[in-house]
């Protein structure tokens, strides 16, 4: 199932949460809300599912408009940042409950609904523990049986909020890896959000960046990654570092030197220069480079971090070195960015 | 966590360390003081009771209790529970359901309004019921003119008890609901249950034993409810007598033994409800006790 949303707001008593969000979910994809908390990432989770109405604006699902239907109506499987099991319910209970609430001819027989629960039980991988009540599994069974429970009604799109907030690191990779299986198996559309970009980057088809109830990008991995198109995407996906610089007549000056760099379309002006640093070259001479003195120097898992002071300013900037590189105790390092990119100064 | 299954994943508590721990004489001295207190103020008058109820015999004891007028005062006082507890479990469910899981203004007010019965004193309650439908009161016209008997009849009482009693089911509650959040709620809907078996399914079973604990409180004081129902009852013998008036009238006609044999039946009602309470809080206490976080 196609999911659009279509120039949605959403206001809390005023406060705005979402301004004009539009997004086109492709039938079949595993897309990534990712921002930090208060970004709008849950708010619009919710609006999809059903649980919020939109302020202003429509959610399609295919031609059809979903955003006056109630959360019944519109079969989407959600699955809660705390599971939302029924603690009084065994797991096949939980499991079958969206078909037992069904009426008339809609709804299975007592076997039926249990053929079924045991059948998803199966597919989660926790055949055996149909007998068991929530308190009794651990987080990441609990997390399986949730997504168990909302597959079992056939929904037309899979919601999940922060699937694996509450598991803990070694927990969460396998659950990853097992998700995106039971996605290829199935092919339910699917959105989840995140805060953990390492998440969103890895599990994926495309991933929506969001700040301050805006989209700020939408992307592969690869897009988010390697052109970030504002420097929130910059610093908020991996690591960033960032100088105040001026462009004239289409080259980058940092002070009064030209560092090398060539801006053809940029505009005249004051300017920040984004860049990953590891994505640097390190020279020795310096004829148009940045160069900086070694303010502190730390050694992080497999590369050292160098902290430079550059220019009369003395603006801090981080690159990355080979453990056993020289330049790590030279006083003085000089290099250039290989990938980069210059943002307006805001 | 209402399963016994689960118990055992409870974490124990620990016997308190040593620092807060008292010297055994302090200990034995506060045991002690708290032991005669019981004795003095809880035990021996209920000793009393049972006591002066039989003291002529166990056929007196259940003469006195077939009296008449003593049976209707045990059907009066059966039915008052029967019509004022269901009724207030509804208005609980409603009202710890509005407060706990919708945002809306009042809703401190209304919080307010229910605790108001703990902190007026029922006389005062009875009273109000007097100012409204009594003869010079304000509907009493009204009333009159359209033949509707409130004051001094089963409808008096019945609105006394309520108004004494309404806190109990709501007040145990709100705090559970209001901890369990709408989660539960929403995942229901979401797989397509209505509000309806969202409630039924989900809510209820989530707070059973915390709407069975409040019952259970607000039927020993529907039943046990004295001055309240004084004022509004009329005292009609076998009319509008309700066991606690009984026992009054009973008494001040120098009837010991009837008197306290009737007393002895609204004593046997507490200890059962203390008993079914102790239960209910052994087994479920860790689910009752979110109700105390207030």
């Amino acid at each position: 199932m196609e999911v659009r949303v279509v120039n949605v707001r959403k206001e809390f008593e005023r406060f705005p949460a979402l301004h004009d969000v539009s997004l086109d979910i492709k039938s079949g994809e595993l897309i990534a809300l990712l921002g930090p908390s208060g970004s709008g990432k849950t708010t619009l989770l919710r609006l999809i599912a059903g649980l919020e109405r939109p302020t202003k604006g429509a959610i399609f699902f295919g031609d059809e408009d979903a955003s006056q239907k109630s959360i019944q109506e519109r079969n989407v499987g959600f699955v809660f940042q705390h599971y939302a099991l029924f603690r009084h319910m065994t797991v096949a209970d939980n499991i079958g409950f969206g078909l037992k609430v069904r009426h008339g001819a809609a709804r299975p027989s007592g076997q039926e609904i249990r053929r079924r629960a045991l059948e998803l039980l199966d597919l989660v991988q926790l055949s055996g523990l149909e007998k068991r009540y929530p308190a009794q599994l651990s987080g990441g069974q609990r997390q399986r049986v949730a997504l168990a429970r909302a597959m079992a009604i056939e929904p037309k799109v899979l919601l999940l909020d922060e699937p694996f907030g509450a598991l803990d690191a070694q927990v969460r990779r396998e659950l990853r890896r097992w998700l995106r299986e039971i996605h290829d198996r199935t092919g339910h559309t699917t959105v989840f959000v995140t805060h953990d970009q390492e998440e969103a980057l890895e599990l994926a088809d495309r991933v929506v960046v969001m700040s301050q109830g805006r989209i700020e990008q939408v992307g592969t991995a690869d897009d988010i990654y390697d052109t970030p198109n504002s420097p929130f995407v910059y610093s908020f996906i991996g690591e960033s570092s960032s100088l105040p610089v001026k462009v004239e007549n289409g080259e980058v000056w940092i002070a009064d030197r030209p560092i090398g760099l060539q801006a053809p379309h940029a505009p005249s002006g004051e300017a920040v220069l984004y860049f990953r640093p590891h994505d640097v070259d390190l020279l020795d001479g310096c004829s148009g480079c940045i160069a900086g003195t070694v303010a502190a120097s730390r050694r992080v898992a497999g590369t050292r971090r160098v902290e430079l002071e550059v220019g009369g300013e003395r603006q801090r900037v981080e690159i990355e070195l080979p453990v056993d590189h020289p330049a790590a105790q030279k006083s003085r390092v000089a290099f250039r960015p290989r990938r980069w990119k210059l943002f307006p100064k805001s | 966590m209402a399963d016994p299954e689960i118990k055992s994943y409870e974490p124990h508590h620990e016997s308190q360390s040593a620092a807060v721990t008292e010297s055994r004489p302090v200990k034995a001295v506060l045991m002690a003081i708290a032991l005669a207190f019981l004795a003095v103020f809880l035990l021996l008058p209920l000793i009393v009771v049972f006591h002066e109820a039989l003291a002529k015999g166990i056929g007196a004891y259940t003469e006195a209790l077939s009296g008449p007028d003593t049976r209707s005062a045990i059907r009066l006082t059966l039915l008052v529970a029967a019509i004022s507890v269901p009724l207030n479990v509804i208005f609980g469910i409603s009202a710890a359901w509005a407060i706990a899981k919708f945002e809306f203004k009042g809703k401190a007010f209304l919080t307010t309004l229910i605790d108001l019965p703990f902190s007026v004193s029922p006389v005062i309650s009875g009273l109000v019921y007097v100012l409204l439908f009594g003869a010079q009161g304000l509907l009493g016209a009204w009333l009159k003119a359209h033949g509707i008997v409130i004051l001094f009849a089963v409808p008096g009482i019945v609105l006394a008890t309520i108004f004494v009693t309404f806190p109990f089911v709501a007040r145990e509650l709100i705090p559970l609901m209001q901890e369990q959040g709408n989660g539960d709620e929403e995942a229901a809907l979401s797989l397509g249950a209505s509000g309806w078996q969202a409630f039924w399914y989900v809510t209820l079973p989530n707070v059973k034993w915390g709407l069975l604990y409040g019952v259970l409180l607000c039927n020993a004081r529907a039943m046990g409810e004295f001055g309240a129902v004084s004022v509004v009852s009329g005292h009609i013998r076998g009319l509008t007598n309700t066991m606690p008036l009984h026992v009054e009238i009973l008494y001040n006609e120098y009837n010991a033994v009837g008197a306290f044999a009737v007393a002895s039946l609204l004593a046997g009602l507490a200890l059962v409800t203390l008993v079914l309470k102790t239960l209910l809080e052994m087994r479920y206490g860790a689910e009752i006790a979110a109700t105390r976080g207030h």
